[in-house]
């Protein structure tokens, strides 16, 4: 059972001033395994922050961070998983799905993280996975209104994901959850 | 010749003890045979001990305590009256016949310990008989160690009420007369002593004096205790007769000491009730006397007072204690015209703390107490004392950490003040300090005027002060103060949409003086709060009947250019780039075409003379091409010009694969997927076509120059493209064209000239997987792939 955390456009201090308290009391050091963060922190701050939470960091860039050395993409495997990680700005028409699709077969991996809508999406094709966390801060976007703050937890127990959203919804977290179950042979299948 | 002293002293008292102790002997004897003119005569003997004037008074008090010790036993003989057969009153006449005074008085005040316990005659005639004795010894060390003796010995048989000494008054006067004269003879023995001696050992003297102290001040806590001293009888008698003495001694030591105690050892009830007394006294102390530790000490014990007892809080304001302490504050202070600046600040930072517990909600009271620190401040231009400035900073905390709110302290009209006079290092933490008290207490400020009053009071951060430039700053804690400025942006907010556009501008107005090293991190922090403006706005057009309504996005969006223009000053293009990018889509959202057109007209010009590093370009053109793809307000003018550009622009980029990748990014430009989406066909091909070309290029010229082909990544990516839009129906791609494609790839694979590469290969074999799984789908997309074959 491997915990990772999947978030990202938070756009500190551009867009929001700082993550929301509840999900800050959320997210303590020593919970998580991983971190795979969609980019646009922006600043260091942030990274450290997100650092001290859990060492192992996977960031890739977005296009309004301070650091430029962030990759364009990024690939780990995870247990039996393949994931994949772009903040998505790069991928056009943004948020399309099936362009989404392509890049994650371009990197051949199970689950695709990528960002930059700022809208939570957890996508299942015969692909594999793509999963948005959406916006942690709620930051404003031009593309999704009315954006709800969130960020995602996966569960990765061998074969099986079980993908859990918070959603920072009129001032209480609410929490739903996915499950995807990957077989052998590298193709995914969603199970409830 | 000191050190000579210190060891004769040493000599002096072994001899003092041996004395004692020798005569002692003798006496114990007498007692254990009962015989009374012996006891009598060797207790003389070995009390004349303490007739010495060669002690100091540590060494004295050693020599004291062992008489002391011997007294006890003497007085317990005296008390068992069929062991001597004296009765007490013979006794104390008795008694009166040694030879030196000094014995005859320590005698004395034992006998009358036990004639007092025996109740022959009342408590306070016999204390009041001894008290007056004890005037005889005016040798300093001599007579307060004696008055010392009084005390104790009396302490228990004070004619206090309900104690059983007390005899037929009811009030406990006697008592409190008692006391109050010992009191003050001791005081007159212990400035005395200041006086004694040559001058060049004054040091020593003082230390000396101060050894003795709490002989003195033992009295004052013996007062406290009486019972029978109720506000009325502290007021009436103890304090006026206390302060009497304390300011007609006119000895710095004493005054200073003894205020200390009458604050320490009183009830606050009763400091508060006789307010005004105890600090009409101040003035009229030795202008040496460190009155403001007296007065603070005083303040911290009222604030502590209220703290604990918040029902006491009408008194507080029915004694006027705000105004008295206040005005007498103000008085010490301006009659100690040597008092340093920290000394007065000091004061004020007491008073506040005092203002802020007993009297939270008068803020004018808060703004006074400002008000008169700013005055004393003004003598200054600014404040260079580092012990100065911290008081200054404890000063301006308070508030901010009493009142969680930060816009209460806003309304403060002399906290600006108070900063003002601040060096500018110092001004910027305190700024930094009101940043992080918003920022914690998630306050929201949300009228105008206070947003204006705030980034007054942070003008430091927000720019350079006096001229001084930036350049001497750490860079790293330059970044943190002003991302923290830029942080604060978010918390400015009023729902009305005219507050915030006034707000938005005030900002505007006090970031733009900022200087090319703050607007990087100011600006887009205002661009987006505006944005989100525009957005509540997007319904609105200010059609409202007959008013002009100032807040249209047509404004905003002026406001907006006006603003990321500023960024060229820096130069911040890319960051501009971005920010008329987002300007573009929100003018889109709003259906103002001409804005767009001229904020993707700007982002353009951008592109053009100032992204150079080929990088950034592509960065920057995927951006320009992703936010064109959305836009669905321009004509077809206007749409054809900028595409016709974003195309151009793919084409030029330095590397060819990104040429490949930006041009077949393009071609997303031609086919929107929503119902009313342009769905140019032949265009699409068009892209898709010249993607193919470069690509092609591109594997020639690594041929050329590497001598092996490139990997196929990109002919895969553009066959991707062709089945996303072969499934979009696009008519003009089709099965074959998507046929013809694999075949080069596979082709293009297995040539020799290619190194094998694991990337592409499994891209290829994903998407071949794709094509497979599309097949098996049946129905319309099945039918649609049936004719290609993997």
């Amino acid at each position: 059972m491997v915990l990772v955390l999947a978030i990202g456009d938070l756009h500190i201090p551009h867009r929001a001033p700082d993550l929301p308290a509840k999900f800050k009391s959320m997210l303590v050091p020593g919970k998580i395994q991983h971190i795979i963060c969609t980019g646009n922190l922006c600043i260091k701050e942030v990274h450290d922050y997100l650092k001290s939470l859990c060492p192992s960091l996977h960031i890739t860039r977005g296009e309004y961070d301070e650091d430029a050395r962030y990759p364009e993409t990024k690939t780990l495997t995870i247990g039996q998983f393949k994931l994949g990680l772009c903040h998505g700005h790069q991928v056009v028409p943004w948020g399309d799905l099936d362009s989404l699709a392509m890049l994650q077969r371009q990197l051949d991996v199970d689950i695709l993280v990528s960002g930059h809508t700022h809208q939570f999406k957890a996508y299942k094709h015969e692909g594999g996975v793509v999963i948005n966390p959406g916006s942690a801060t709620g930051a404003y976007s031009s593309i999704t209104y009315e954006v709800n703050p969130s960020f995602v937890l996966m569960d990765i127990d061998g074969l099986r994901v079980v993908v859990y959203v918070y959603e920072l919804i009129d001032g209480e977290v609410k929490v739903d959850k996915i499950d995807f179950k990957k077989t052998a042979t590298a193709s995914t299948n969603p199970t409830d | 010749m000191i050190s000579d002293g210190v060891e004769d002293e040493e000599k002096w008292l072994a001899e003092g003890i041996a004395g004692i102790q020798h005569n002692a002997f003798y006496m114990h004897r007498a007692l254990d045979s009962n015989n009374l003119r012996e006891a009598l005569k060797y207790s003389a003997l070995l009390l004349s001990e303490l007739r010495t004037s060669r002690l100091s008074p540590h060494k004295y008090y050693e020599l004291y305590m062992r008489a002391f010790d011997e007294l006890r036993k003497l007085e317990m003989f005296f008390k068992e009256v069929d062991r001597h057969g004296c009765s007490v009153v013979d006794l104390y006449e008795l008694v009166q016949h040694a030879g030196n005074i000094l014995p005859r008085l320590y005698l004395l005040c034992t006998v009358g310990s036990v004639y007092i316990k025996s109740k022959e005659a009342p408590a306070k005639d016999v204390l009041k008989d001894l008290v007056e004795m004890c005037r005889a010894v005016q040798h300093p060390i001599r007579g307060l160690f004696l008055r010392s003796y009084l005390a104790q010995v009396s302490r228990d048989k004070l004619p206090d009420i309900g104690s059983e000494y007390e005899g037929d008054a009811d009030t406990a006067l006697d008592a409190v007369e008692f006391v109050l004269q010992n009191f003050t003879e001791m005081n007159k023995l212990w400035v005395r002593l200041q006086y004694q001696g040559p001058v060049r050992i004054k040091e020593r003297r003082e230390k000396e004096r101060s050894e003795l102290r709490d002989l003195v001040g033992k009295n004052l806590h013996v007062l406290s205790q009486i019972e029978g001293v109720d506000l009325e009888v502290y007021k009436g008698t103890v304090l006026p007769r206390v302060l009497e003495q304390v300011v007609n001694c006119k000895d710095e030591l004493a005054q200073y000491y003894l205020m200390d105690c009458i604050i320490q050892v009183f009830p606050d009830e009763y400091h508060l009730q006789t307010l005004e007394t105890l600090l009409g006294a101040c003035p009229q102390l030795q202008p040496t006397v460190d009155i403001k530790t007296v007065l603070s000490q005083l303040m911290e014990r009222l604030s502590n007072y209220a703290a604990s007892s918040p029902e006491v809080l009408p008194e507080f304001l029915q004694v006027e204690a705000f105004t008295k302490l206040s005005s007498a504050i103000g008085k010490v202070i301006e009659a100690q015209v040597d008092m340093p600046i920290v000394g007065a600040i000091t004061l004020y930072v007491s008073l506040l703390t005092f203002t802020l517990r007993v009297h939270p909600d008068r803020l004018d009271y808060v703004d006074k107490v400002l008000g008169a620190c700013v005055k004393k401040l003004s003598s200054k231009a600014k404040l260079e004392d580092s012990k100065a400035t911290k008081q200054v900073v404890a000063l301006l905390s308070a508030p901010l950490e009493k009142y969680n709110d930060i816009v209460t302290s806003l309304t403060l009209s002399n906290y600006p003040r108070v900063m003002d006079h601040l060096d500018n290092g110092t001004n910027k933490v305190m700024a930094m300090v009101i940043i992080q008290s918003i920022m914690k207490n998630n306050t929201c400020i949300s009228t105008d005027d206070k947003v204006e009053v705030l980034f007054e009071l942070i003008k430091g951060l927000i720019k350079d002060l006096d001229g001084i430039p930036v350049d001497e700053l750490d860079d790293e804690d330059f970044k943190e103060e002003q991302n923290s400025v830029a942080r604060l942006i978010h918390m400015l907010y009023n729902d009305d949409p005219e507050e915030m556009l006034q707000i938005i501008c005030t900002v505007r107005e006090h970031i733009m003086t900022g200087g090319p090293k703050r607007l990087p991190f100011t600006v887009p922090s205002l661009v987006f709060s505006a944005l989100k403006l525009v957005r509540r706005l997007q319904g609105q057009d200010g059609d409202v009947v007959g008013e002009e309504v100032p807040a249209t996005p047509k404004k905003i969006f002026q406001l907006l250019s006006q603003t990321i223009e500023a960024l060229s000053s820096v130069p911040s293009p890319e960051l501009a780039l971005r920010l008329y990018l987002q300007c573009a889509e929100a003018a889109n959202d709003c259906d103002l075409e001409p804005v767009a057109y001229e904020f993707f007209t700007q982002a353009f010009i951008l592109y053009e003379e100032e992204v150079a590093d080929s990088k950034a370009q592509v960065t920057a053109i995927h951006l320009i091409i992703g936010t064109l793809q959305r836009m669905n307000v321009f004509g077809i003018e206007n749409r054809d010009t900028l595409t016709h550009k974003a195309t151009g622009y793919s084409a030029k980029l330095l590397k060819k694969p990104d040429q490949c990748r930006a041009v077949y990014a393009c071609s997303h430009l031609f086919w929107v997927d929503d119902q009313d989406g342009i769905k140019d066909g032949e265009r699409v091909l068009l892209c898709l076509k010249r993607s193919l070309r470069i690509a092609n290029a591109a594997q020639q010229m690594a041929n050329v120059t590497r001598g092996s082909s490139g990997p196929v990544t990109l002919f895969v990516e553009i066959l991707n493209k062709y089945l996303y839009f072969f499934e979009k129906g696009n008519p003009q791609i089709t099965s074959a064209a998507i046929q013809g494609l694999v075949e080069l790839i596979r082709t293009e694979m297995q040539s020799d000239s290619t190194t094998p590469n694991p990337v592409s290969d499994a891209f290829f074999a994903r998407t071949l997987q794709y094509i497979q799984f599309q097949k098996q789908k049946g129905g319309a997309m099945g039918e649609k792939y049936d004719s290609i074959k993997v």
